[in-house]
């Protein structure tokens, strides 16, 4: 996993609630078996005017001109702005995959479905928590300057505005630490292999019928 | 002190727990499908690790599997792929049981593993599904896991986790005629929102939840996701002891009794404290349908669809504005007066037994309306199809004009061939009616098996309470 340390990127801004993850990425879509290039298919029924189909070379298809991510002043943003409940439904981690693959590295939103902001922590992505009037603030900042940029400062948990204002936000130590090192999850679980090893026969032991 | 039934069930799973609370959990079962695990497997190959402990996997494919033809295999080349993934992946590491496409005890993940036995009292219980709550039902501490948390169970038997805040929901009383555990999920849902469960694990408590069936419970935590819960749970009692006895995977003999003596203290201690507590009176609900895009925006069946032009929060009324613009409903239309294109029953919500008796006991001696293209009956597994027909519930579908289809997760989510067309609007059972989800410009509207099969007689929402 890459790490997050800091990051200056553009912001684009999608101002709805309840953002679902089968609108982040359409089930057709997970037929998929690698991790890898679900980015032009991210909000695909939402940015396309056509219905998409996995394997599909998706440069010719019409796009949606109203979609804001398709507008020509958000390309190569890195950072997303959005409202409440970001990422509720389906457990796929197609969805962060989806969102890293089409550049976004750090998500803002007034709050954030339970599964899919532990997904996030997997993939190298931020997702940051702000109170509902920073993030209304921030929609009326971005959307009233071109070239709208922020810095997201993960060790010093700020997200600062161009007008220097800066927001903190809040974040576990121990997933602030495994982002800011890059940590693979699985290797740090693995220290502790004596400890499971130790636990699971107590539990054989005293709980022989959940080993049948 | 008096400790809650997550206090219990997160006790006896800490293995370690890190300086901020970050605890690894021991995971005792592991649920695993087509579409969330083959990354997870390759990850694993590449970095040479072996699975921990495969006697804790159960597997069947579900999600892309067709649920008719079955002799002509799976068409779709992609979906072929994945489920032949599965089966290649389950070939090389093992799993205490696997279930392959066509197996007759193949069917829907949260309706196989209950049925078998595989789910217990007191375990931890994932899976990469969302809807792996449903398994609350017997006070497991089960929820949804991303690919790379697949990987990690995998690997370490574990997973990393912060314990949540606890809510009570309880729902006192006696439910009325024809209003059942589905209507008690959707009502719980439109009073607290789609996010009024984050952060927590809700426990269903109340006179009204201990009356439900198993099945109904199972209903019921498998919506605790659409509340914005990961995890909804219910306490042992001998309604959860009767219906694990003998099961293929349920422990026998003298280990029976010792499991059943640990199970019976799988409950909240009198006095114990919640975070939260949320009170509905059973009395109160009544037969629910959805109107919009969210499992939130849900009404009784006698209400008219709202009007965002009486909601005072800006952002929640564009929201109803676009969810009733994409549903194609105008605001103040009784819900009664909404006609229906298909009728889908199934998923992991509502494809048990109970449900398909529920949804045949109104059918019986009816017809699918003229105006109803396709009515779509999908039981959740091998197992059910078979009690079903066992006892003549296929012939009652099929006189009424529906299709008895093979086990799967079909139109839920229409992975496979079973969706909507874009503007056809759906009565459906299943758990999920956001844009698109039944396919590209689908109509979803959530309800109870036994309104589905209301509405298929009526061609348009009805009233159960008037047929039964």
């Amino acid at each position: 996993m890459d790490k997050f340390v800091r990051l200056e990127g553009l912001v684009a801004p999608l101002d709805r609630s309840n953002v679902d993850t089968d609108a982040i990425i359409p089930k057709q879509f997970l037929k998929s078996i690698k991790r890898s290039g679900f980015g032009p298919n991210a909000f695909d029924e939402w940015r396309y005017l056509d219905v998409g189909q996995p394997g599909q070379d998706c440069a010719p298809r019409p796009k949606n001109p109203n979609f804001v991510l398709n507008q020509p002043r958000y390309q190569g943003a890195e950072v997303l702005l959005t409202r409440a409940n970001f990422g509720c439904g389906s457990s796929r981690e197609h969805a962060p995959w989806a969102l890293l693959d089409f550049g976004f590295k750090a998500i803002i939103a007034e709050s954030f479905a339970d599964i899919f902001f532990n997904n996030c922590f997997k993939n190298g992505i931020l997702p940051i928590e702000l109170p509902a009037d920073e993030v209304a603030a921030l929609f009326q900042q971005v959307e009233a300057t071109p070239g709208y940029t922020l810095v997201v400062d993960l060790a010093a948990q700020l997200v600062l505005r161009p007008d220097s204002h800066g927001i903190p936000f809040k974040i576990d130590p121990f997933r602030k630490e495994c982002l800011l090192n890059g940590w693979d999850d699985i290797g740090l679980t693995l220290r502790h292999a004596e400890k499971i090893k130790v636990f699971e026969e107590k539990r054989r032991a005293q709980q022989p019928w959940l080993f049948a | 002190m008096a400790k809650t039934l997550y206090d219990k069930l997160w006790e006896d799973h800490v293995v370690h727990q890190e300086a901020d609370g970050t605890a690894l959990l021991y995971i005792d079962r592991h649920l695993v499908h087509e579409v969330t695990s083959p990354q997870a497997f390759e990850g694993l190959k590449l970095a040479g690790r072996k699975p921990w402990r495969v006697s804790s996997i159960v597997s069947t494919p579900d999600h892309n599997t067709p649920t008719d033809h079955w002799d002509e295999g799976i068409k779709d080349p992609v979906s072929r792929q994945q489920v032949e993934t599965l089966d290649a992946n389950i070939r090389e590491v093992g799993a205490l049981a696997y279930f392959p496409f066509k197996d007759p005890r193949m069917g829907i993940l949260h309706v196989v593993g209950p049925e078998n036995g595989a789910t217990l009292p007191g375990m931890t219980v994932v899976c990469g599904d969302s809807h792996t709550s449903t398994h609350g039902a017997f006070a497991c501490l089960a929820h949804g896991i991303g690919t790379s948390e697949v990987e990690h169970v995998m690997a370490t038997q574990c997973l990393l986790q912060k314990k949540s805040k606890t809510l009570l929901i309880a729902v006192e009383g006696k439910l009325g005629k024809g209003v059942t555990a589905k209507d008690v999920a959707l009502a719980i849902i439109g009073t607290i929102g789609t996010a009024g469960g984050t952060g927590y694990a809700i426990e269903f408590g109340g006179s009204a939840i201990r009356g439900l069936s198993i099945e109904g419970r199972m209903t019921l935590c498998n919506m605790a996701i659409e509340g914005g819960a990961r995890m909804g749970f219910v306490a042992v009692d001998d309604k959860t002891i009767d219906y694990l006895r003998d099961r293929p995977f349920s422990p026998r003999g003298e280990v029976w009794d010792k499991a059943v003596a640990h199970w019976r203290t799988l409950h909240s201690d009198a006095g114990a404290r919640f975070d939260r507590v949320v009170t509905l009176k059973a009395e109160d609900i009544r037969p629910q349908v959805t109107w919009g895009t969210s499992p939130e925006m849900v009404v009784g069946i006698d209400a008219v669809v709202p009007d965002p032009a009486k909601e005072a929060d800006p952002v929640k009324r564009e929201g109803m504005e676009r969810a009733l613009q994409y549903m194609g409903l105008n605001p103040n239309t009784p819900i009664q007066k909404i006609a229906v294109d298909k009728v889908f029953i199934g998923s992991c919500t509502n494809s048990r037994i109970e449900d398909l008796r529920e949804a045949a006991a109104v059918l019986k001696g009816r017809r699918v309306a003229a105006n109803v293209k396709l009515a779509l009956a999908v039981p959740g597994s091998g197992l059910v199809k078979r009690q079903a027909e066992a006892e003549g519930l296929d012939k009652v579908f099929v006189a009424a004009g529906f299709e008895w289809r093979e086990p799967g997760c079909s139109m839920c989510l229409a992975m496979n061939a079973d969706r909507l067309e874009p503007g056809e609007r759906c009565a459906s059972t299943s758990n999920r009616n956001f844009e698109g989800r039944q396919g590209p410009g689908g109509r979803t509207h959530l309800l109870s098996p036994a309104m589905a099969a209301a509405a298929a007689v009526a061609g348009r929402f009805a009233d159960v309470r008037d047929v039964l």
